[in-house]
């Protein structure tokens, strides 16, 4: 779980994007320091926008970082400024070190054509092509061969369950099978990094469920670094290794979903994540401390697991749990009484007027 | 005490709206105008004297502009002659059943099986009619016109599409191609490129490009955000996204395009016949309605209305996709399979050649020729019902035409009504007009008031009574409240240079002319709208009445006018009305039918009557709709001004067509660009009317 182990696959250091008249004056000041606050407050003033303002943030390989906020809070925008699709106003983007605004126009379509994929809330599917064509569509860009493309898109189609349709044009599908079209289109090429922007959002709830659970299945496998966009509080800190809450622009904090429920960078973080039951979002590796040389218990639970499922087995007497280390790192211990905080914790959340 | 007393006591005041007082103004011009226009017969009548020799001048430019580009233009006629005559002798060359062949295989691949029967009995028609030849010269103009038009007008839509700057010009430049008539470009093509079909070629091209030009911008401007960032991310290069993401995500659109493109030329084609030297279908009509052989004129019109609705289908079925999914004939026509039936098409025309190379093949006696019985029974019918046809006429003539032209005042005498306005009638029409208005004004707001009191005055002293002055101020009023100072401008300069020009005369006869013709089709089709919106069976009649009205060539229509109620300005009435009748049916039929039904179902729960629904809540609800109707119906009907000057009018498009017989490309100019004018102005009103509206909303 931890970032530091990982090396860092995209850094974003910052990034303002700013709509307006000419929104290039306002950073051309070179060697000023930057009052964030400040400046967005200045040009709200004279009449621009800041959509996305001073946003910094890293994120590891193989690591789902996800964005949340609420709609008009930068966070597609901010997206499509890590790939581009938006010219950031100002800041740094660094894709495994290397600075992305720098790219020409040349090399950032080599880029996109291996090295980024994507998803979008609306699908974005091509209404002329079908299943297979839609796949096949970036390697086509790439003037593959066509008998290479099938093979390649044949592949994708299954790995996201869609065998059987191939024939098939997007409006004959549902949404959710048009996502899933989305998503084998986007991996297609094999990229490193994957953008998410709210691929679930258009679903019906009970499909966004499943896609989630399909979603981190086709994780573990591919292990890519994911930049995933939601609105949806419940989606983020399900899916989210680590998460960024963005409001107007700014990212007001960033963390694993335990910090954030557990300790709440403002009023506005905390009202937000009010309704987010503790139990479930935190995890057994996020209380486990250092064993110090005790001697470690002989029940074992995964880091992952989160503390909702270990209730039964402390009501059935067991008093502290070992965690096994990621890694080479030694086990660390988790207490019975750091479990019952908790509980106690979100007893007093619930009984607040 | 006494003070508040006396506040409470003073009656409100009168509050004139700002919007209101220059109105007043209006008003008070009208008055004096109307009251000098005996000391003053200016105001009324513009003085030949005081006008410009604007169109002597557009004469003398345009002739040393001619001399000196001429050459390069025969040239470029004569480049186009070849593939014409080319396609033309392909065409005719072609033996029937390899023509029927090929057309019922494209009809089975665009929309199935019924789609070809009808292909092979319109075609079986031709053939027995004794059009066949004519019909293919026709046809083999179309399709040199199309593809000029396709590739022109997709070229200029990617341009306008890709350079926003460009567009504003481009769209004034199209406004222009499809409003100003035909006939006024075509003196200055004629002068061209000489005299010959090219200049119909040319002149489809130019009036067929536009829709082409607007539905690619449309479809291109409406790709979806997220499908060309999906091309993006897809690492497509800026050509590969444009032919690869953005051109078959908007093609759909652009079919549409091409399906408008290919009516307007067809259409186009057949008005161009008016020159001559072609013998294509068009001609046929032309000069058996001058020969005033109807029976050949409906056969021929015939041919024309089938080949137009043939050509529609056809384009659409590829444009469109059937909501039902392909019928099992389009699926069995398969691509390959209609290459080979195009190959057999074409193996069967050389076998019928090569079998009997000096053949027609065509039936000996078309049914044109046997038309004489028909010609006679006609003409004897309309001569047994002219009670019928003339009463019709002259009460139209008596009731509202002339009313309208010289006005009340004007009618009211005894060589017309067979009667004189007394003093006493005269302050009847007053104090009646002034007392609806007041009504009005205390029921409603000033606008519809203000509406009566001048259609009060207008309907007194006629459309050729009323004094310019007056006219100009208050359509600029009217531009500069509806949209702004722009329009005002535009609508003041423009009205002006058509009054300097001494075109006032014509200007109002069209204005009064359409303004009748519109005022009628709202009327009628409103009330067929209205019905259709409530039955489905009417509906279900009206449509394809309405898709034929509006896919056959605006020339047709001349011909049932004509035929009953023989030259003159009710059959121009009666042929711009079955054109611009399309519109208001169609638009009211579709608002009624898409009010918000929560809307309808909230006030139908409150106990409405269905009249207090229609009335209070559909009908207001759907006015932005119905009003983009109503600016087809203007569109429509001023397009028609200049097809209907061909039966006797004393208009604008009559003004066009006189310079066209003698060749006088200024006046010609001038006299269509004031028709662009008044649809472009009308086009701006309606638009800022609509937007207004749809903001109250």
């Amino acid at each position: 779980m931890s970032t530091a182990a990982r090396p860092i696959k995209l850094a974003c250091r910052n990034v303002w994007k700013v709509y307006g008249r000419r929104p290039a004056y306002y950073f051309d000041s070179r060697g000023y320091i930057i009052e964030p606050d400040a400046l967005a407050e200045r040009l709200r003033a004279e009449a621009h926008l800041p959509a996305v303002v001073d946003a910094s943030f890293e994120v590891a390989a193989g690591e789902i970082f996800v964005i949340m906020g609420l709609s008009g809070s930068g966070k597609s925008t901010l997206v499509r400024c890590l790939s581009r699709l938006v010219e950031p106003s100002a800041g740094e983007i660094l894709l495994d070190g290397r600075d992305l605004l720098k790219a020409t126009g040349k090399e950032l379509i080599e880029l996109r054509r291996h090295a980024m994929g994507m998803v979008f809330q609306n699908f974005g599917l091509l209404p002329h092509l079908t299943v297979l064509g839609n796949v096949a569509f970036p390697l086509k860009i790439q003037g593959k061969s066509s008998k290479e493309r099938e093979i390649r898109a044949r592949e994708m189609i299954s790995l996201v369950g869609l065998e059987g349709r191939e024939a098939a044009f997007p409006h004959q599908l549902s949404g959710g099978q048009q996502q899933r079209v989305g998503i084998a289109r986007s991996l297609a090429v094999g990229p490193e990094l994957w953008f998410l922007d709210e691929p679930f959002s258009a679903l019906d709830p009970l499909i966004r469920r499943q896609m989630q659970d399909e979603f981190l299945r086709l994780q573990r496998m591919l292990k890519k670094t994911i930049i995933f966009i939601t609105h949806d509080m419940a989606e983020a800190f399900r899916l989210a290794d680590r998460l960024a809450i963005m409001r107007a622009g700014k990212i007001v904090q960033i963390g694993r979903p335990a910090d954030i429920v557990l300790n709440p960078a403002d009023d506005y973080v905390a009202q937000f994540t009010e309704d987010m039951p503790l139990l479930r979002v935190i995890r057994a590796g996020d209380l486990a401390i250092a064993a110090n040389g005790t001697a470690l218990p002989e029940e074992c639970v995964a880091a992952g697991t989160s503390l909702e499922e270990l209730i039964p087995r402390l009501a059935s007497g067991v008093s502290a749990f070992a965690v096994p280390g990621e890694g080479n790192s030694p086990p660390s211990l988790l207490t019975a009484g750091s479990i019952l905080a908790v509980l106690e914790r979100e007893q007093a959340r619930r009984t607040r007027p | 005490m006494t003070a508040p007393a006396a506040t409470f006591r003073s009656p409100p005041r009168v509050a004139i709206e700002p919007a209101l007082l220059p109105w007043c103004g209006f008003l008070a011009v009208t008055a004096l105008c109307l009251l000098l226009k005996t000391a003053f017969p200016w105001l009324v009548t513009f003085p030949k004297e005081w006008t410009l020799p604007l169109a002597a001048g557009v004469n003398i430019v345009t002739d040393a502009v001619v001399t000196v580009v001429q050459p390069g233009f025969r040239a470029l006629s004569a480049m186009l002659e070849a593939p014409m005559r080319g396609a033309r002798l392909a065409l005719v060359w072609l033996p029937w059943p390899a023509v029927m062949l090929a057309v019922a295989a494209l009809a089975l691949k665009s929309s199935g099986i019924r789609l070809a029967v009808f292909a092979l009995l319109a075609l079986t028609y031709i053939l027995l009619a004794g059009y066949w030849p004519q019909s293919m010269s026709t046809l083999s103009l179309v399709l040199i016109a199309v593809p000029i038009s396709t590739v022109l007008g997709f070229a200029l839509g990617v341009l306008g599409y890709i350079n926003p700057r460009l567009r504003p010009v481009l769209l004034g430049a199209l406004d222009l191609m499809q409003t100003v008539p035909a006939f006024a470009y075509l003196i200055p093509l004629l002068l061209l490129f000489g005299f010959g079909p090219v200049v119909g070629l040319i002149a489809s091209a130019i009036y067929a490009t536009p829709p082409m030009v607007r539905n690619t911008m449309l479809g291109l401007d409406r790709v979806p955000a997220a499908i060309s960032e999906a091309g993006l991310m897809s690492g497509c290069t800026r050509r590969q996204q444009f032919w690869h993401v953005e051109v078959p995500t908007a093609l759909p659109q652009i079919l549409v395009g091409f399906n408008q493109t290919t009516m307007a030329a067809l259409s186009m084609v057949i008005v161009a016949a008016i020159i001559g030297g072609f013998e294509d279908i068009g001609w046929e009509v032309l000069s058996s309605m001058r020969k005033a052989e109807f029976g050949q004129s409906i056969l021929s019109g015939l041919v024309i209305a089938l080949l137009a609705i043939l050509i529609d289908r056809l384009t659409i079925g590829f444009a469109r996709e059937r909501p039902a999914g392909p019928t099992p004939a389009m699926i069995w026509m398969t691509g390959r399979r209609l290459a080979l039936f195009m190959i057999a098409a074409a193996g069967l025309a050389i076998t019928i050649r090569f079998l009997w190379p000096d053949q027609t093949l065509l039936p000996s006696t078309g049914l044109r020729t046997q038309m004489g019985v028909v010609n006679q029974w006609l003409l004897g019918l309309v001569r047994d019902y002219a009670w019928f046809f003339d009463g019709v006429r002259n009460s139209v003539l008596y009731c509202l035409l002339l009313p309208l032209r010289i006005g009340i005042s004007g009618a009211a005498t005894p060589a017309i009504w067979g009667f004189a306005l007394t003093l006493l009638a005269n302050t009847a029409y007053a104090t009646a007009v002034l007392l609806v208005s007041a009504l009005l004004m205390r029921r409603l707001r000033w606008r519809p008031a203000l509406a009566v009191l001048v259609a009060g005055i207008l309907l007194y002293t006629g459309f050729l009574g009323f004094p310019w002055p007056a006219f100009i101020l208050g359509a600029a009023l009217l531009a500069w409240q509806v949209s702004g100072v722009r329009l005002a401008l535009f609508a003041a300069v423009g009205f002006l240079l058509i009054l300097l020009n001494g075109l006032w005369g014509p200007l109002v006869q069209s204005l009064y002319l359409c303004t009748l013709a519109v005022l009628l089709c709202l009327v009628i089709g409103g009330m067929l709208g209205i019905w259709a919106a409530h039955s489905e069976r009417v509906s279900r009649i009206l449509k394809p009445i309405c898709d034929a009205l509006q896919t056959v060539p605006q020339f047709v229509f001349l011909i049932p006018a004509l035929m009953f109620f023989k030259v003159g300005e009710f059959t121009a009435l009666i042929a711009i009305m079955l054109y611009a009748i399309v519109p208001p049916i169609r638009y009211v039929e579709h608002g009624l039918r898409h009010v918000r039904i929560d809307v309808v179902e909230a006030v139908e729960q409150m106990g409405a009557t269905p009249a207090q629904t229609l009335f209070q809540v559909k009908l207001p609800l759907a006015l932005p709709v119905v009003m983009l109707g109503l600016n087809q119906t203007i569109m429509a009907a001023l397009s028609m001004l200049a097809i209907a000057a061909l039966v006797g009018t004393r208009d604008l498009g009559q003004a066009v067509y006189v310079a066209l017989g003698k060749a006088d490309a200024g006046m010609g100019l001038i006299a269509g660009l004031s028709i662009a004018f008044l649809a472009i102005l009308t086009d701006r009103l309606v638009q800022a009317a609509v937007a207004r509206r749809t903001m109250d909303l």
